[in-house]
């Protein structure tokens, strides 16, 4: 610093923004969710939550240290990819399990790319891909949303003994008198039993499902704000979302007994929260205008090609895996012609 | 390698660690990633590949002096091959599980670029004796990264090692580790160990 | 590769094709007469393991049996299982439909007096471990396949909501894989047609035999 002459490559122009700036940002922008589903799922939803977070940062922390490097927590990369794994858990996850998904997400997810910025993947989709391989059982268990007594004791399975298999929900539910809950959630309803849930139930959110993926009005809401603090790219969304909606429609048309409306595949399970937080994750995502719209259709139309065709019932987390796999190669193919230049092929020609 | 050496016991351990054919050569890996879900699969498949490796390096280096160089290759696949059309008859006739737990690998052995490597580069050069006991070295050694592989896998996978539960009954297993992905995951970690292994023991050789 | 080049440069003399040519038949030959030779040696205990293995299946299937034996059927064979006196408990049939995976095979008892299933048993799939994978061993699953009407439609309900004969108590977090034995099951019913037809006819024939030996008539 010393040297008084300061050499740079560009880009010279900045913007304003500073990625622990937008960073910050992100994480006010996922309060209210993380409020909504404490208020929705009790403190199981919170200690969740908050094991998540801790673990992240603490990963990446530690792991900063075991390289001898500054540490990078402070850009608050890590503290938003805890919160967001939270957020896709189901709230009845035990927290040693949530823990190892924490792990595995920074670590193999982040770290081994070589930190923020030249991760393929979004990291906290990794921990969670970790976890439904590896927690098949409990992953896929649901408990009933607004459940009675949910600020006064925690789901049975938070706490289970690290190691352990979680107990059986089923007595707890007994007791809790939940009736007409069947351990599933709007999807499987859907997929296994064509049982339509409410559509305003889904907008609002007061069903079974992940900690924060329930409410799409309140992640709409949430997401709008990011977009006009110009901090998340709302084509990403719109793109997704748009794609899902039309490619839905074309089954429903054609069957409307056996395929959900457009409506209940925007509004069911992780697409709002996988579109507005995931598929927008700017280390991930594609760069070039024309990139960001086949990313996002890629998303919508995987995901209701897995609902509708897959064994699983919600196919948000693979589809957006697989289109952040898909990044680099739609960066190249897309990339825009320089001002000025001519097409090879019109250059022969002329 | 060509030159001959007059046999010891490093033509024995050589495949067992210093050129390990899994940690160190990283050859073979296509039955290393997909038969260790559990350890008796390793086991079986581990055994097969030494089998094939012994045998055909017994033939190629009896017959190495009468095999012209232009049709080597094409020789050692038919000899290769011929071992492992055994071993798929013995698995057969010894346990139909096992035959079924291993699929096509046991076929795939032919494939196995170990044994045509060993063939070409040793036994195809050496005496028979010495070729037999390199082979054997290098097929215990593939035994072991296999099982390596295979025990961890099927004890965090499932509790159980070689069928038998050693996990308390409270357990939470992880199946990602017997499936495709946990295969990845524990060669990797396998992998680390002995990179770290090999690095620590080469800064002491330049301390000491 | 650093032998490769030096060929390459000096350039030997080649042996002549017939020599190269000879050198590999010979290996082919010992080569057939090991594969022959092992062949011989281990079919026996081959087949052994096969009908072991087979006849495990079938009486796992048809409680009691302790012989089998194969009956052709058009395009598929199904196993006819006898108990200790000789009586014949039921038939084993074999059905597929596409699980989690992979497909799902299973072989089941099928008692054709009774209408209906009375053993289920796994013979390959690739269900999840842990998840869709309890459809191979978990007993109560497998209590589902003691006495399961197949006069009607079977139908899989949600775990624990079985009141019908017809219906099979799903596993709770593997729908799809407990759907798939289900649909095996329903795959089956042109098969089980085929087979009380058989069975019918048989029965028939055998009455006929009975009654021409009671009165004392030869066949």
């Amino acid at each position: 610093m010393s040297d008084p002459v300061h050499l740079k490559t560009s880009p010279h122009l900045r913007g304003a923004h500073s990625v622990d700036k937008i960073m910050r940002h992100v994480v006010y922008a996922l309060m209210p969710i993380c409020l909504f589903s404490i208020v929705q799922f009790g403190l199981s939803a919170l200690v969740l939550i908050l094991t998540c977070t801790a673990v992240c940062v603490g990963t990446e922390h530690f792991a900063c240290r075991l390289n001898g490097r500054p540490t990078t927590v402070g850009d608050w990369s890590a503290a938003i990819t805890g919160v967001l794994l939270g957020l896709i858990l189901p709230p009845s996850f035990p927290l040693w399990m949530a823990a190892v998904a924490s792990v595995v997400s920074i670590g193999i997810g982040k770290l081994f790319f070589g930190g923020l910025g030249f991760n393929v993947f979004n990291p906290a989709l990794v921990g969670r891909a970790f976890a439904q391989a590896a927690f098949t059982v409990p992953i896929t268990t649901w408990t009933p949303a607004m459940a009675h007594a949910r600020f006064k004791e925690f789901i049975p399975s938070t706490f289970t003994f690290p190691f352990a298999a979680p107990p059986d929900l089923r007595p707890w539910m007994e007791r809790l008198q939940i009736d007409g809950f069947t351990g599933a959630t709007p999807l499987a309803l859907m997929k296994f039993d064509y049982v339509d849930t409410e559509s305003a139930k889904l907008f609002v959110g007061t069903v079974a499902g992940s900690a924060g993926e329930t409410s799409s009005m309140l992640i709409l809401l949430c997401g709008l704000y990011l977009a006009y603090r110009k901090m998340l790219n709302w084509k990403i969304v719109a793109s997704v979302l748009a794609s899902a909606a039309v490619f839905s429609w074309i089954f429903w048309v054609k069957d409307p007994s056996v395929y959900p409306t457009p409506l209940f595949t925007l509004t069911s399970g992780g697409l709002m929260i996988g579109a507005v937080f995931m598929a927008t994750d700017m280390v991930s995502s594609p760069v070039t205008p024309l990139g960001v719209v086949i990313y996002g259709s890629i998303i919508g139309v995987v995901t209701v090609m897995i609902r509708l065709f897959g064994g699983l019932n919600e196919g948000v987390m693979y589809a957006i895996l697989l289109a952040n796999a898909a990044t680099p190669l739609i960066n190249n193919l897309t990339q825009p012609r320089i001002y000025g230049a001519v097409r090879r092929k019109k250059e022969v020609k002329a | 390698m060509s030159a001959p050496e007059k046999m010891n016991l490093q033509t024995f351990t050589q495949g067992l660690w210093k050129e390990n054919p899994v940690f160190v050569m990283m050859l073979g890996l296509c039955p290393v990633l997909a038969v260790t879900n559990t350890a008796m699969n390793a086991l079986a498949m581990g055994l097969a590949t030494t089998f094939v490796l012994i045998c055909s390096g017994f033939l190629v280096s009896l017959l190495r002096k009468v095999i012209p160089k232009q049709v080597r290759i094409a020789s050692y696949i038919i000899i290769i091959a011929t071992f492992v059309t055994m071993a798929d008859y013995l698995i057969q006739a010894i346990s139909l599980e096992v035959y079924q737990a291993l699929g096509a690998f046991i076929q795939l052995i032919v494939v196995n670029c170990i044994i045509l490597g060993r063939a070409e580069a040793y036994a195809s050069k050496n005496g028979p004796l010495k070729a037999v006991v390199n082979a054997t070295g290098m097929g215990l050694g593939f035994t072991f990264a296999l099982l390596c592989l295979g025990v961890v896998r099927e004890v965090l996978g499932g509790g159980t090692l070689f069928g038998m539960q050693v996990m308390p009954d409270r357990f939470q297993p992880w199946s990602i580790f017997v499936l495709p992905p946990g295969g990845f995951f524990v060669l990797a970690f396998w992998l680390m160990l002995f990179a770290a292994f090999e690095e620590r023991k080469q800064k002491k050789g330049v301390t000491a | 590769m650093s032998d490769i080049a030096q060929d390459a440069m000096e350039l030997p003399p080649q042996p002549s094709p017939f020599r190269l040519v000879g050198t590999l038949g010979g290996i082919a030959v010992l080569s057939g007469l090991l594969v022959v030779m092992t062949y011989q040696w281990t079919k026996p205990a081959i087949e052994r393991n096969q009908r072991e293995a087979l006849e495990r299946a079938v009486f796992s299937v048809l409680p009691g049996a302790v012989r089998s034996e194969p009956v052709e059927m058009t395009g598929q064979t199904v196993f006819a299982g006898f108990d200790e006196a000789d009586r014949r408990i039921g038939f084993a049939l074999e059905s597929e439909a596409r699980g989690y995976q992979d497909l799902v095979r299973i072989l089941y008892g099928f008692d054709p007096d009774r209408q209906k299933i009375i053993g289920m048993t796994v013979l390959q799939s690739t269900e999840t471990p842990g998840l869709g994978d309890k459809i191979i061993r978990d007993p109560a699953f497998h209590a589902n396949f003691e006495a399961l009407d197949v006069s009607r439609e079977v139908e899989v309900v949600k775990s624990g909501a079985k009141t019908e004969a017809w219906q099979i108590d799903g596993i709770s977090g593997a729908t799809v894989s407990s759907q798939a034995v289900g649909q095996a099951i329903r795959r089956g019913a042109e098969l089980r047609e085929r087979v009380l037809a058989f069975y019918r006819g048989d029965q028939t024939n055998r009455t006929d035999q009975t009654n021409l030996t009671e009165r004392g008539g030869q066949p």
